[in-house]
């Protein structure tokens, strides 16, 4: 090892970091299937997946500042960005994708709520619906088609904008001709499909939850369909991953006597049996299984949760892979160090679980505040006045 | 030291103003130093390096280095045979307290001194989010510590490993071809300690300075140059197993 | 008109997302740092700051202008390419004032071996001994002059 890379740079922050943002874009393009491509099956999963790319969107930052020297100087980034770099967009890209997308997108959906809400509710409540319309309470037909219309355009916008969210994180790595382990003109897309699948699974899992909680049935043609696009996705994430592996393995460069060791040893739990084996193969054959088997309704929702919640682990280990394992080796090739986790610490395994947690309760506050489901006494009333 | 106290009081205000005229030396107060007259470099000889650590010990001193990281250090390599791909490599602290007697007898030894390649084509200032570290004028790699955020994307792009993060000032650090030394006339602290002229620094503007005229008329090569990086950190005699 | 009623709440955003923008190009003006730009994308004041640092070695240069006794004994053996501060080290404080800050007593049976310690790695022509079987541990300048560095007969300097 070079002296001064005995000690890792990034730690398991930055491996949080991408996790989060390509739920994300993985939620939005689910949300985006309903509204731009018109799968009308997914419907029910709509607002939910964009409360949850906001939530997790709204923590995005957090793990970022916390890794930094001096958080304090990260405006900076928004007064003289560097061209040159990747890292440099990411302010622009956050802001535009969180304010011009993502709240806009949010806010032209809900408006009609809104503003019956701010006329329904009292106290604090109250002034916070009033102050969300703007202080406009026309929610004519009229209005409302404006919205819908104006609604299309963001999500086509904003399906661009949720890849390139995630896109330019993938570039970061993929960018850096030091790392070989990064280096690699797939990184983007691998980092898309793998955030495209993580987003498609939680807002699945994020539902069937919401479902059971409320005690309503669970729509099964929703969820199948969203577990057919989440195999379709996986497949594809799946063989981009390989490509790149087989690439590896076939053309041999100099670094790969360095990676090759060192996935068979420090990376071998997280890499192969974590991520390739739990967190891909076996997702896939489970949901391979239902769309060739004609299974019934119980056994599927079993097999969506299972499918589900490996395929959260096993998006973090292809994060934690990237991230950490590509500082594991040295840019000699000829050895290499130890990730040292702390817990209670400012970029500690505790911090990382705080973070975790946190977006789901940010979740849980945007429900109250903006049901994705309308009241089952006012459901009627809501389908009889909401545009189509 | 046998000095009369004649010479004393002749040679001390000689000496005094001298250095004040050195110290006088900052880019902007003096019209001594022109950032466009200068393209800084270095050459190291790795012919005559002898692992004493001596370069990497002053730079601690000179730039006031916290122990456990190094904006230069020196390598010790092992080849055995044929074997270029895989030399056996160590670097004891950095070889600040030189190195331990060899375990393995036989093959090809010898030393090599690692610092920041300065390179023209810099891929660390390339990824800079906000512009904190840069190329100046003269061809120094430098960091401003004022503007740094920490975020340590310069220490991964670093292809020689030459980054690292000051844990007292949380900011990128990394040699600065002492600056406030070149820039005052003098030169470097590790190439005026090395005592066998492994280290020299290069004016690559200068038509008149020596290890131009060296670099000129010798087989050098840099490190990793199939990265394009434009190195300016040369070695001449580095053998094929160094990385 | 109907039409601009029913899109009102559209120029309301509009119009927040304007004075957004303006507010932050007006502090982005107040916030950037004044030499930022003038050589580069960089703040141009850190060329200041980074060669206003203080300097720790002196430089043969300035020693020799005051000891150049030294300096004639040096010029004349092996060690005359060996800067000054290389074996007594930093020494900017003493040039500075010579008279209250004065260098360490050296011990040379620590400093030589540093050099001259016998390693195979070592180029074969620089003289090194293993220092056990040399001199058993003992001084090296109780029998060689460090400035120049030959045999001298009978003991130190």
């Amino acid at each position: 090892m070079y002296p001064n890379e005995v000690e890792l740079q990034w730690s398991v922050l930055i491996v949080l970091y991408p996790f989060l943002t390509g739920l994300v874009a993985g939620a939005f393009i689910l949300a985006s299937l309903e509204r731009v491509f018109r799968v009308e099956a997914v419907k029910p999963t709509y607002r939910l997946a964009l409360l949850t790319a906001l939530a997790f969107l709204i923590v995005a930052p957090l793990p970022l500042q916390l890794h930094l020297g001096h958080p304090e100087r990260s405006y900076e980034m928004y007064l003289t960005p560097h061209g040159s770099s990747a890292m440099a967009m990411f302010g622009f890209v956050y802001l535009w994708y969180l304010l011009a997308v993502l709240v806009l997108e949010i806010w032209l959906d809900y408006r009609r709520d809104i503003v019956v809400m701010s006329q329904s509710t009292t106290g604090w409540k109250r002034l916070v619906y009033r102050a969300l319309t703007l202080g406009s309470s026309n929610i004519s037909d009229r209005s409302l088609q404006i919205d819908e219309r104006a609604g299309w355009l963001i999500t086509v916008i904003g399906i661009p904008s949720a890849f390139l969210l995630h896109g330019y994180v993938g570039f970061i790595f993929g960018s850096v001709k030091a790392n070989p382990w990064w280096s690699s003109p797939l990184m983007p897309v691998v980092f898309l499909f793998s955030a495209m699948v993580s987003g498609i699974a939680i807002v699945m899992l994020l539902y069937m939850l919401m479902c059971w909680i409320r005690r309503e049935a669970i729509d099964m043609r929703c969820v199948d369909a969203v577990a057919k696009y989440l195999f379709y996705t996986f497949i594809i994430d799946f063989s981009l991953e390989m490509l790149d592996l087989i690439h590896r393995i076939y053309e041999a460069d100099e670094s790969f006597r360095s990676l090759d060791f060192m996935v068979h040893t420090k990376l071998y739990l997280s890499q192969v049996v974590i991520q390739i084996l739990l967190g891909t193969v076996v997702p896939i054959g489970l949901l391979a299984l239902t769309q060739v088997l004609k299974l019934a309704e119980r056994q599927r929702k079993q097999i969506y949760v299972l499918a589900g919640c490996l395929t959260m682990i096993g998006i973090f280990a292809m994060r934690w892979n990237v991230v950490i394992g590509g500082q594991l080796f040295s840019k000699s090739f000829l050895g290499y160090t130890t990730y040292k986790m702390g817990f209670v610490a400012r970029e500690g395994l505790l911090t990382a679980i705080v973070l975790t947690i946190l977006p789901f309760v940010i979740l849980w506050m945007l429900v109250k505040l903006l049901p994705p489901w309308p009241d089952r006494h006012s459901v009627a009333i809501s389908a009889a006045a909401s545009a189509d | 030291m046998n000095i009369t106290r004649r010479q004393l009081l002749i040679l001390l205000p000689a000496a005094a103003i001298a250095w004040e005229h050195i110290l006088a030396g900052t880019p902007e107060a003096s019209p001594n130093y022109n950032m466009t007259g200068h393209w800084w470099g270095m050459l190291m000889d790795i012919t005559k390096c002898i692992g004493c650590g001596s370069c990497a010990r002053a730079c601690q001193l000179e730039n006031h280095v916290p122990d456990g990281y190094y904006r230069t250090w020196v390598e010790r390599y092992h080849v055995t045979d044929w074997a270029l791909e895989y030399p056996k490599v160590d670097s004891p602290e950095g070889g600040k307290n030189g190195f331990p007697a060899a375990v393995e007898a036989g093959g090809k030894n010898f030393f090599v001194p690692k610092m920041c390649n300065q390179c023209a084509d810099s891929p660390c200032t390339q990824v800079c989010p906000v512009g904190a570290t840069f190329v100046s004028p003269d061809g120094v790699v430098l960091v401003d510590q004022k503007y740094c955020l920490g975020c340590r994307y310069c220490v991964q792009a670093c292809p020689y490993g030459c980054r690292f993060i000051n844990p007292q000032t949380k900011t990128a650090n990394k040699c600065t071809l002492c600056y406030h030394r070149i820039t005052k006339g003098l030169t470097t602290a590790c190439s005026e300690v090395c005592p066998t002229g492994t280290r020299q620094l290069a004016d690559l503007k200068n038509p008149n300075d020596p290890i131009h005229e060296f670099l000129k008329t010798h087989s050098v090569q840099v490190l990793k140059p199939h990265l394009a990086t434009r190195s300016k950190c040369f070695y001449y005699g580095l053998d094929g197993s160094v990385r | 008109m109907n039409k601009f009623k029913d899109a009102e709440h559209l120029f309301r955003l509009a119009a927040v997302f304007l004075i957004g923008a303006i507010a932050f190009l007006v502090l982005r003006s107040f916030l950037v740092p004044r030499s930022f730009g003038q050589y580069g994308h960089y703040r141009g004041k850190a060329f200041v700051e980074i060669a206003a640092l203080p300097v720790s070695y002196a430089g043969h240069q300035v020693c020799e202008g005051c000891h150049t006794d030294v300096l004639d004994v040096k010029s004349k053996g092996v060690h005359k390419g060996v800067a000054c501060e290389s074996c007594h080290g930093p020494l900017a404080k003493h040039a500075d004032d010579p008279a209250s800050v004065q260098p360490v007593k050296l011990d040379t049976a620590k400093l030589c071996v540093r050099c001259h310690e016998a390693n195979i790695a070592k180029p074969k022509n620089f003289p090194q001994v293993a220092s056990e079987d040399h001199s058993g541990g003992a001084a090296c300048n109780s029998c060689h002059q460090p400035h120049s560095p030959a045999m001298i007969a009978g003991g130190s300097q």
